[in-house]
Formats: C-alpha cells, sequence, structure tokens
C-alpha cells in the first residue's frame, strides 16, 4: 500500500509541476499590462507601479520569477488578494471548509439515494419501477445544474417558503468557528447553550444546494449500481452462494454488493471533476461562501492573484481526491494493491 | 493448425448479409429511446437553422409595453408572444429559437476544434517515439488536471468573455479528453496483424496513421464527441450563467437564465423556459449518444 502511494507520488511529480506552470503563466498570458489591467480603474503614480511590480516579482526574467513563485508556494504562501489586500491563503482557509461540507453532502446524499435505487432496480428488473429509476437517472444525468438549482429555489424557497435562499445558516444567529463545518459549529453552538435552533438552521441552509450538487452524481451512482449489480447476478459465485442456502440478503448485499462497488467507485473518482465545476454553479446560485464562488467573484473583480491561487487549488485538490481514490481501489479491490496498474 | 473451423456459423443464409450503414440503422432503431431522441434532436436542429424564419420577432426588440408578459396558455397571455416576454419585453419564443443557434453552433465548433487537434495529437503521441509521446501526454495530464469547466474558467478569465472565447474555452477542457483517446484506440490497433501488414508493404507512417489506422479509431470517437457535444452546449450555458459567457443582448440560453434569476418569483416562464430548452437539447443529445454506443461497439450491446 505504501510503496503504491509513493509510486503514485512520483508519476504525479511532472503533473504538479506543469499546473504549477499553467498558474503561473496566467497573470502573465493576459493581453497587455497585467499592472494596469489589475489595478484599473484605481491611478497609479509611478512609484506604486514600480514597487507593485516587485512586490509581485514581474521586474525579474520569467525563469527567476517562476522559481521565485514555486518557492513562495513551498513556504504556502499564494500572494495577496488585490481588493481585500489579505493573503490569500488566510482567504482559503476559512472558505475551503464550506465547500468540502457542500461537496460531502452532495456526495453522501448521491450514495445514500443511489445505491439503494441501483440495487433495487437491478433487482427488480424490468418492472416499471427499474424504469421509472433509470428515467429518472438519464434526467438528472442530463441536468443543467445552474437550473435546477433556481427551479427548486423557485418550489422550496419562494412557493412553499420551506428553505432559505442563501448561506450558510441564519443571520440571527452568531455561530464560533471550531471545525468550519457549519454543520459541527453550529451543533457545538447549540449544545453550549449559545444559540438555540442553529443546527436545524444549518441544515435547512445546506439542503437545497445539497440537493442540487448531488443530482449528477446521484444519477451516474444509480446507473452504475444498477448495471454492474446486473453483472454481478449473473456470475456462477453468486448461484453458489445460493446454493449453499445463503439468505437472500446476504447473498446480495456480502456477495453481490462487494463486488458491485468497484465500478461504482470508479465512475464516483470520475464525479469529482463535475462536482468541482458544479460547486461553483451551485455556490453562485446559493451564495454559499466556498472556493466556487471566490473564484467566480475574484474573476469580476479582476483579482487575479485570488484567481491564479483560485484555480492552483482546484487543481490541487482534484488531483489530491483522485490521488485518494486510486487509493481506494486498492481497498475495495485487493487485486490492484500489487500496484500492477 | 488442428484448430477446428466452424463451418456453421460461417455457412451463409441465403440473403446478403446487411451493409455496414444497414446494420448500424437497425442497430440504433432498435433503441426506442435513441430513436427519439435522434427526431427531437433534428428538430431542435432545424428550428435553430431556420430560426429567423421561425421566430415572430427580432430577438433582441424590445416591446416596452409588453415587459414580463406571461405565456399565451396563462391569464394575461398574448398571442404574439406564444412564450411571453422576459423583463425588458423581448419575445422568449424567438429568443429561444436564436439562442439554439449559438448554442448548437459553439458546441459544434468547440467539439472541432477539441477533436481534430485532439485527435492528431493522440495519433503522434502513438506513433511517435517515447520523448515525444511523453511530452504530449505529459501536457494533457497537466490540461486534465483541471476539471472541464474550471479549465474553461480559467482560459476565460485570461481572454476574457465573449464567443468566440467560449468556444476557445470549452475547446481547450475538452481537447485533452480526444487526445488520450486517440492514443488508447490507436496504440491497441496497432498492435493488429493488418496494421504490420500494412508496414511491411511499405506504407509510410501518415499512411499508417491516418489510412490505415484512424478509420478503426472513429467507433470511440465519434461516441465521444456525440457526448463532447452536449457537454460543450451545459458549459456554454454554464459561462453564460456565471456571466462569463457569451454577452448580453445575444440570445444565448444560459445568460438569459442568469438574468432571470431575479424574477423567479413574479415571472417564473423566464427561469424554467430557457433550462427546459437546455434540458431537452442535451437529453437528445446523450440519450443519440446511448444509442451510437450500443450500434457502433457490439462488445457494450445489451449490457
Amino acid at each position: 500500500m505504501f510503496t503504491l502511494l509513493l509510486k503514485k507520488l512520483a508519476t504525479l511529480i511532472p503533473t504538479l509541476l506543469g499546473v504549477t506552470l499553467v498558474a503561473f503563466a496566467l497573470i502573465r498570458l493576459i493581453p497587455g499590462d497585467p499592472i494596469e489591467i489589475m489595478v484599473g480603474e484605481r491611478r497609479l503614480d509611478e512609484d506604486a507601479r514600480a514597487a507593485l511590480m516587485a512586490q509581485m516579482g514581474l521586474d525579474q526574467p520569467l525563469p527567476v520569477q517562476y522559481l521565485q513563485y514555486l518557492g513562495q508556494l513551498l513556504q504556502g504562501d499564494l500572494g495577496k488578494s488585490l481588493v481585500t489586500r489579505e493573503p490569500v491563503s488566510a482567504e482559503f482557509a476559512v472558505l475551503f471548509p464550506a465547500t468540502v461540507e457542500l461537496a460531502l453532502a452532495a456526495l453522501v446524499l448521491a450514495l445514500v439515494l443511489g445505491l439503494p435505487l441501483g440495487i433495487a432496480a437491478a433487482l427488480k428488473r424490468g418492472s416499471w419501477f427499474d424504469q421509472l429509476v433509470m428515467a429518472v437517472a438519464t434526467v438528472g444525468n442530463s441536468m443543467p445544474v445552474f437550473w435546477w438549482g433556481l427551479i427548486l429555489i423557485m418550489f422550496f424557497s419562494v412557493g412553499l417558503e420551506l428553505t432559505p435562499v442563501s448561506g450558510r445558516v441564519g443571520i440571527e444567529y452568531d455561530i464560533d468557528t471550531v471545525s468550519g463545518f457549519m454543520l459541527i459549529d453550529a451543533a457545538l453552538a447549540d449544545l453550549r447553550g449559545q444559540e438555540s435552533g442553529a443546527f436545524k438552521s444549518a441544515v435547512m441552509h445546506l439542503l437545497l444546494p445539497a440537493t442540487v450538487l448531488g443530482t449528477i452524481p446521484m444519477a451516474v451512482v444509480a446507473r452504475m449500481t444498477r448495471s454492474a449489480m446486473l453483472e454481478v447476478l449473473r456470475e456462477d459465485y453468486m448461484r453458489t452462494a445460493r446454493a449453499k442456502g445463503l439468505s437472500p440478503a446476504r447473498v446480495v448485499f456480502h456477495h453481490g454488493l462487494r463486488n458491485a462497488l468497484i465500478p461504482v467507485v470508479t465512475v464516483l473518482g470520475l464525479q469529482v471533476g463535475s462536482l468541482l465545476g458544479g460547486a461553483v454553479l451551485t455556490e453562485t446560485i446559493f451564495s454559499w461562501p466556498g472556493i466556487g464562488k471566490w473564484l467566480i467573484d475574484a474573476i469580476a473583480r479582476r483579482d487575479y492573484p485570488v484567481v491564479q491561487a483560485g484555480i492552483l487549488i482546484s487543481a490541487l485538490v482534484f488531483i489530491g481526491v483522485n490521488l485518494i481514490v486510486d487509493l481506494l481501489y486498492g481497498v475495495v479491490n485487493p487485486r490492484l494493491r500489487g500496484g500492477g496498474h | 493448425m488442428n484448430a477446428p473451423v466452424n463451418t456453421a456459423a460461417l455457412a451463409p443464409e441465403n440473403s446478403a448479409p446487411p451493409g455496414p450503414f444497414k446494420e448500424f440503422v437497425r442497430a440504433f432503431t432498435a433503441n426506442r429511446g435513441a430513436t427519439i431522441a435522434f427526431f427531437v434532436f433534428v428538430a431542435v436542429v432545424l428550428s435553430a437553422l431556420f430560426a429567423p424564419w421561425l421566430a415572430p420577432h427580432d430577438p433582441i426588440q424590445q416591446f416596452r409595453d409588453h415587459m414580463l408578459t406571461p405565456p399565451l396558455w396563462q391569464a394575461g397571455g398574448l398571442a404574439q408572444f406564444p412564450l411571453g416576454t422576459d423583463e425588458l419585453g423581448r419575445c422568449m419564443l424567438s429568443r429561444l429559437l436564436h439562442g439554439g443557434r449559438i448554442s448548437l453552433m459553439i458546441g459544434a465548433a468547440a467539439v472541432t476544434l477539441a477533436l481534430l487537434p485532439g485527435v492528431v495529437l493522440g495519433l503522434l503521441a502513438a506513433f511517435g517515439n517515447a520523448w515525444l509521446s511523453a511530452a504530449i501526454m505529459r501536457v494533457m495530464d497537466v490540461l486534465l488536471a483541471l476539471p472541464g469547466l474550471l479549465l474553461a474558467i480559467g482560459v476565460i478569465s485570461i481572454l476574457g468573455p465573449g464567443l468566440i472565447n467560449t468556444i476557445i474555452a470549452i475547446a481547450v477542457g475538452a481537447l485533452p479528453g480526444y487526445a488520450r483517446l486517440a492514443r488508447g484506440a490507436a496504440l491497441a490497433e496497432m498492435a493488429r496483424d493488418y496494421v504490420t501488414a500494412s508496414r511491411v508493404a511499405g506504407a509510410g507512417t501518415l499512411r499508417l496513421m491516418f489510412i490505415t489506422v484512424l478509420p478503426n479509431c472513429l467507433g470511440p470517437l465519434i461516441i465521444n464527441a456525440t457526448l463532447g457535444f452536449s457537454s460543450a452546449i451545459l458549459e456554454t450555458a454554464a459561462l453564460g450563467f456565471l456571466g462569463l459567457g457569451v454577452q448580453p443582448p445575444l440570445p444565448e440560453w444560459g445568460s438569459m437564465l442568469s438574468a432571470a434569476r431575479d424574477y423567479i418569483e413574479r415571472a417564473p416562464w423566464v427561469v424554467t423556459m430557457p433550462g427546459l430548452t437546455i434540458l431537452i437539447t442535451v437529453l437528445a443529445i446523450n440519450l443519440m449518444g446511448d444509442g451510437l454506443r450500443d450500434a457502433l461497439d457490439p462488445k457494450l450491446r445489451s449490457a
């Protein structure tokens, strides 16, 4: 397992370097003078301009600039926001847990709904239930995320007035940041008696965004679970298990599901990319203060250091999650543990 | 050596075997969903193609006396505006029809712009020496390290929003996928005897690449290009929705939705119509793609 991890990390080095090169090039590729574009309407005198150039290292030759940039990155320095003047890494540390919370909630929802639906559809192949699940999954897979969000807001927030439209918790609550996850922090605040009803408010705020972001993964999981289950149900060892007199539940879940999970984990790993892209859209619709909304706001404000860091961080998260998925295969499928693939 | 020839399997039925196209049509139409989707897609394409003649109004003309008119079937609807009007009094139907031109055009252009260089790079990586192959694939890995929409957003943040830049951004995001696919398919084909035979017969590398190998890699490429077309349409709409894509007043489906957000309570139709149009178009293309995969890839048939 450990050697597999090291091997994977080694193959990632060129990709990581490439990604930093892309992020580095981002600011330098903007047509025109980067300083002028970044400063925009704000006028700068020559001294301030030179100071900004030096601060961003733009007065050095390109290879030197790149090495300086790499050096900064290794120290965890992602630059400073032009708008808030705060270090980008500090802003990121606050916003990142919000995105993780949203993405995890979406994944949990996708698995909790997608797995049982897929299994049930496979066991009742050809029934109206199977056809219904597949129809819903097919539509869900093609869903424009941003529109789906608006429709849910229209129905649940505007129509039924059940859920709030934006943010992570009601503004009347004052929640101390402990873990960065609003569900946990709000529950702690409730338990300590600081607030009451904060946890419920946090859940209600999370419900719609997680549903929106979880829809496509849910559809994919349901489809994949169904086809993997159908595949597995035909296997000889399933017949053997049934013939041995094992209970149907044990046959389906212990013998069947475990083997059906391998392709499901694979597609789930492939979903991480669309989850990150979807998070940008979902966060924008629901004013969810995560890195997706941060990135879009930064582009609108021409806050290029934030854009640069946002893109770099997204790529690193994506690479990291894919690495974890690769390692998960080893757990789900012992045959891969030797690192043959 | 002594492998028995299965004469039963080779014995001809009395009729001639169907040609490849006929067989493809038979396999495709066996899938009812894909067949319906095909006709829906043709309808979408035709309505976009003939939008200037089908649309009752100019898509950017503002009828200031008829702002937020509901659709025909609701109280207050006007026959003049069958699907109602938006916040500036523009005809929704006309905007949706013209929006189809933009979305389909961007989708087609982005797929072409990604597919052609992607295939060439993939074939070069398959045929080139180890060094060239590694260089190409490492660059593709870097591009693949960013999810499509985020890569497109990054490209837009450099180039600025707009129609042409949307095409470029989406194409850049899709290119590495095609390169990988083309390389994989080409490597699999190159191990086969017919390629060796062709090489022994003296075919040059270019001939091997484009005439011998490429036609046999087209199946997976066509399937992926179809699915890539629908995701390009979705990404175009997503960028438009974020304000990073096609700019107003051009009637693009995603940017129509973004403008409609403020009228969710008063005028639900300005939200539902563009989204439904996107969903139907994308769904039709995806179902068609599924049908294509089943028809073109016999291994996956009945899976």
